[in-house]
């Protein structure tokens, strides 16, 4: 072993002298993968779109829409609609047999594009369909693949910098690969803040043929079951959170969240560690591993803040945190703070905010 | 029927140690278990044994001390257990992890007998990337069925298996040819208590131990660091928010009221569109 010695800081192919094979360099522009199932694309796919615009911007090339789906309309319209989100160019590969998600179809058609049209960097959304896909595609093409990005950035070498949460979430690395091609990296929806949509004419859409008929493709779907209505949770999108820790002390203490939440006309979620203690169910967990969320206020009770906590809320505009520990790592990203018992203070906040937006406390302001 | 169960030691904990040189996980001194979600996967294969026959084997790569969880999964009653251990699979990214787990299955398929269905959990703690169950079935050229909440149907005769899979919005019902890779969602059943008969087997059961030439390993230089397309550059905690929380004053008066007006001084439009959501509820 050699005498320990301060590394250096990273330059140039993050400090690595490889050069890249000669048969990637060809390898140019960034690429989205927009994801749609049942004629809807994927929200996560335009927040891609803003953070694809941007590597692309600094690498001073194309940022290309990759629309795959059935022929007609619903592929039309999500490569027309990827133009207001950004995008310079479209590729379309539209069949029939790609109407619903199989991954033997769906990892053909993309591996077959990113082969011929050669992309240097490739970006999918963390969802169910995204991660089955990229994992495929990323082991077919022997390429790195790194997953749940909260960070996008290109070094000035115009390598891929993907930083992720690591080690549980308790720490945030940066990955790169830096020689093989294309570079792919997934990003779970609402990491990244969604673009404006502008209005656009489509601009160049390329097509590619799929090249399988349905007998080429083993797995056939029976039956598709939609999640009724009242089990969806909208969490992610919700534009007020109430959320739970193990400052909670009790799973009967967790309605002091639920209460709050329903003052506030807000949705409710939980940490990590409650939903491993089976006090609430995994749909509700906010964090790395679970749901990221954007909304405007974020109310955290009895929450430490752990990194992979804070990695799922830091997109929050306000940031509230009640806890009783003054140096909790949650007081480090929060905006406001107040250092007290969650268990004793949710009532007495429950109660103040009804007196405060109730329709009679306004009446009686107003008249 | 012959079953493959992935599986994963993991760390159990939040404590986490970085190699100052690496940049990689040092493991020691760390209480490991078996990746939470792995018990879907392992629970999932000896349902299939109740009802079907066979031997479920269940194979993990790691270090020695990765022995460990195979003993712990051989108390629920697992058939065989099967460790890849050596030094050139350290610090492997995915891919170069699937290198090597695809060795190893192959080798398991010619040494007891070609799997119908190798199981992995949805993902692990510690990577988080569920990665590595799509990767072998790409490997193996394995049909693959990701985060499946209840297998329904299994036709050995036929060779067919069908599945409910979690997709966004609603449970896709797809049916496959076998041999397949499923990886099981959370929650989609409960690890069995094994008996006294699979404690005590599973104290003395020998582990099957495989180096990369043990199990057939072709290209050393696919395994490991080496392998691995993917390089870590920096380890690092995210800094706090440049701008210092506001903290609220529990003197004087209710807290409460003082930590509202604090919310809404910082974000005037807000109080206006909770009283909206609030009536809305």
């Amino acid at each position: 072993m050699s005498e320990p010695t301060k590394a250096p800081a990273p330059s140039g192919r993050a400090a690595t002298k490889k050069e890249l094979p000669e048969h990637f360099k060809s390898y140019r522009h960034v690429w989205v993968f927009v994801e749609q199932e049942r004629g809807q694309v994927h929200p996560v796919s335009w927040e891609l779109m803003g953070a694809g615009r941007k590597l692309a911007d600094k690498l001073k090339v194309d940022l290309a829409a990759v629309v795959i789906g059935p022929q007609g309309e619903v592929s039309r319209q999500a490569a027309a609609e990827a133009f207001c989100y950004g995008a310079d160019l479209a590729y379309v590969v539209a069949d029939d047999l790609l109407a619903d998600y199989r991954n033997e179809a769906y990892t053909k058609a993309l591996t077959d594009i990113v082969n011929t049209f050669k992309p240097e960097i490739l970006l999918l959304g963390a969802t169910t369909l995204g991660r089955d896909l990229a994992g495929s595609v990323a082991t077919t093409l022997l390429t790195g693949l790194t997953a749940d990005c909260t960070e996008l950035d290109v070094d000035p070498d115009g390598s891929l910098a993907a930083t992720r949460p690591t080690f549980g979430g308790s720490l945030l690395c940066t990955i790169y690969t830096l020689n093989y091609r294309p570079q792919m990296a997934t990003v779970r929806p609402r990491v990244m803040p969604m673009p404006e949509r502008v209005a656009r004419d489509p601009g160049r859409i390329v097509t590619h043929p799929l090249g399988l008929v349905e007998d080429d493709i083993v797995t056939k779907i029976r039956a598709f079951l939609p999640d009724r209505d009242s089990a969806k949770s909208n969490l992610a999108y919700a534009d007020v959170v109430v959320a739970g820790g193990l400052g909670l002390g009790s799973p009967e203490n967790f309605q002091l969240v639920r209460q709050l939440a329903a003052v506030l006309g807000a949705d409710y979620g939980c940490s990590r560690p409650l939903v491993q203690k089976g006090w609430v169910t995994s749909d509700r967990q906010i964090g790395q591993t679970g749901k990221t969320i954007r909304p405007k206020l974020y109310i955290a009770a009895g929450i430490s803040g752990a990194i992979q906590h804070r990695v799922g809320v830091d997109g929050a505009d306000l940031i509230v945190a009640i806890n009783t520990d003054k140096n909790a790592p949650i007081f480090d990203f929060a905006h406001v703070g107040i250092v007290t018992d969650a268990i004793r203070f949710l009532p007495a906040l429950t109660e103040a905010f009804r007196a405060r937006l109730s329709p009679h406390s306004r009446d009686r302001i107003a008249s | 029927m012959h079953i493959i169960v992935c599986i994963k030691q993991v760390p159990d904990s939040a404590q986490i140690r970085v190699h100052p040189v690496t940049n990689t996980i040092m493991r020691q001194g760390v209480p490991t278990i078996i990746n939470p979600y792995d018990l879907f996967a392992l629970e999932a294969a000896l349902a299939l044994r109740d009802r079907f026959g066979g031997t479920v084997t269940v194979l993990t790569m790691g270090p020695p001390s990765a022995e460990d969880s195979l003993r712990k999964a051989l108390t629920f009653g697992i058939d065989r257990a099967v460790l890849l251990t050596d030094r050139f699979f350290a610090g492997a990214d995915t891919l170069a992890t699937t290198y090597a787990l695809a060795a190893a299955i192959r080798k398991i398929g010619e040494t007891f007998g070609a799997p119908d269905i190798v199981f992995t959990g949805k993902q692990t703690i510690d990577g988080d990337t569920a990665q590595v169950g799509p990767g072998i079935a790409k490997r193996l050229g394995l049909l693959q069925l990701t985060y499946v909440a209840k297998i329904n149907t299994l036709d050995l005769e036929a060779g067919t298996i069908e599945a409910e899979r979690r997709s966004e919005g609603g449970v896709q019902v797809l049916q496959t040819r076998l041999p397949c890779l499923v990886t099981m969602l959370e929650a989609s059943n409960e690890i069995r208590r094994g008996g006294m008969a699979d404690a005590l087997r599973a104290a003395r059961a020998e582990i099957v131990k495989w180096s990369a030439q043990d199990a057939g390993v072709a290209d050393i230089a696919k395994c490991g660091l080496r392998g691995s397309p993917t390089i870590v550059k920096r380890v690092f905690a995210p800094p706090p928010r440049a701008e210092k929380a506001t903290m609220v004053d529990i003197a004087g008066q209710p807290p409460a009221d003082a930590l509202i007006a604090h919310i809404f001084q910082r974000a005037p439009k807000l109080e206006a569109e909770l009283a909206a959501l609030a009536r809305g509820y």
